[in-house]
Parts: C-alpha cells; structure tokens; sequence
C-alpha cells in the first residue's frame, strides 16, 4: 500500500512526531511503500537543521533525513517553516508549498496524520 | 500550478478546534483551499469547537492576529461548494443558524452562500465516501 503521512507537532515538546516515525518504520517492515511525509504547523521544527540536543538524546532531525537518504520524499511547508523562523532543513529534507501535500494525499492509498 | 488529475480524489478537511487559540484552523483552511487547487473535490466540514470558526461578527483585532475572514472568501473561488457544519456541535455551544457567517457569493447570481448546517449522520456518510480525511 502506498501511504502518506502528515506531521503536524513539533518534536519533543509532543509524541506525534514519534509515533509516525516508528509507524514509518514499521510499515516499511512490513513491505508498504511511503508515499511521502509532509511535516506541518509546528511539525516544520521537526526537520530543523539547527537543533543540538543532548547526546545520549535521540537526535529527530538526523533520523528523519536518514529515512530522506533512503530515497522518501520528505517535504517541510515552506509557509509554515518561513512563519516560524524554521528555513534550515537538515539534508534529504525539501522545503516546498502545500501542494506537495495536496499531491502526495491523491496520489496514495492512505493518508496518515499525526498530531493532536 | 495546477495538475490536471482523469481520477478526481475526494478530500474532507474537518475543522474541529476554535479558531483563534491555535494556528491549526487558518493553517487547515490554507490547506483545504491548495488541496482543492490540485484538482481534488474538497469538502469542508465544521464541528465539535470547529463551529466557532463559523461564527459570524469575529474580529480578531485586539488579539493582535491578522484572522481569517479571507479564507472563507476564497472557498467559492476554489470551487469548495460542499461546506458542512454539524447542527448538534452548534446546538451544544449555543449557536443558531443566524450565528454563520457566509462563506462568499455565487459567481454568477452574486447571492451569499452560508455553510450548510446537517446531522452528524450526513458527515459520516460523506466521510466514508473519501479518499482521505485531514483533519485540522
């Protein structure tokens, strides 16, 4: 099955961003292939390149543009991003408008979202 | 830039917080209006502190926020004619039908169009025929 996914929390502050990363990877597991990942509102901080948390602290950036490297579109919304100061993306992450969301949620099979 | 799609995907977008605490509504309408733009029928439906949204006379002046008026403004001119809101949401929070705000005029008689108020019953029908929900 082709699956979207849309973030809508920031990291730490909030399990949203948690929880779709490990049902990305459980779905990968189990063969479905990730449309697309769009993070939203204050989910843009997700992909912020410039976060430096503790070192024995899961790093969220780093793992979302690992699953990036592995060839998933992930995408930041640009307006959302540019609202909160959130321009820096970590590598394999693209900042682009809303109709990549648009266009990612017609293409799948399913769109998952995450958030409150 | 608009895609032209043969399979037309229906898309809700439910609007279920108050509108003015949170970014999520103007972010969710923001959405809803650019989903429509790539070519999917859109509805957008109104409900639980959703309905506030809805509520017509805001004025979001002395919270400092630009607001959102505009939004709804442009509903019509993206084509989003099915514009729902939950009759038993509003009864509960004390809103009547003469609380709406109208959401733009026809194009072609320039008449007000106002979100239609229905049963919970009616969204879940109509929220089983999509292709996908998001939700805001």
């Amino acid at each position: 099955m082709k699956i979207a996914v849309c973030i809508g929390e920031g990291p730490y502050n909030h399990e949203a961003a948690d929880s779709a990363y490990h049902f990305i990877r459980a779905a990968l597991d189990r063969g479905h292939q990730i449309q697309g990942i769009f993070f939203y509102h204050d989910g843009v901080h997700n992909v912020n390149a410039l976060m430096e948390p503790p070192q024995d602290e899961r790093h969220m950036a780093n793992r979302w543009s690992a699953l990036g490297a592995t060839g998933i579109h992930i995408v930041a919304c640009v307006t959302a991003a540019k609202r909160r100061g959130a321009m820096e993306q970590v590598a394999h992450v693209e900042l682009a408008g809303l109709g990549q969301l648009a266009m990612m949620t017609i293409q799948a099979d399913r769109l998952v979202c995450f958030g409150d | 830039m608009r895609t032209v799609l043969t399979d037309v995907k229906k898309i809700m977008c439910t609007v279920r917080r108050a509108p003015h605490g949170s970014i999520y509504v103007q972010e969710g309408l923001e959405a809803a209006l650019i989903v429509a733009a790539y070519g999917a029928e859109v509805s957008l439906v109104f409900m639980d502190d959703g309905v506030f949204a809805l509520k017509r006379g805001q004025d979001t002046q002395e919270l400092g926020t630009k607001g959102f008026a505009a939004a709804y403004g442009a509903l019509m001119d993206h084509d989003i004619q099915c514009v729902l809101v939950d009759r038993h949401a509003m009864a509960v929070r004390g809103m009547t039908e003469a609380d709406l705000l109208s959401i733009g005029q026809d194009a072609e008689t320039g008449e007000l169009r106002w979100p239609r108020v229905v049963e919970a019953g009616e969204i879940a029908a109509l929220m089983a025929e999509q292709h996908s929900i998001l939700s805001f």
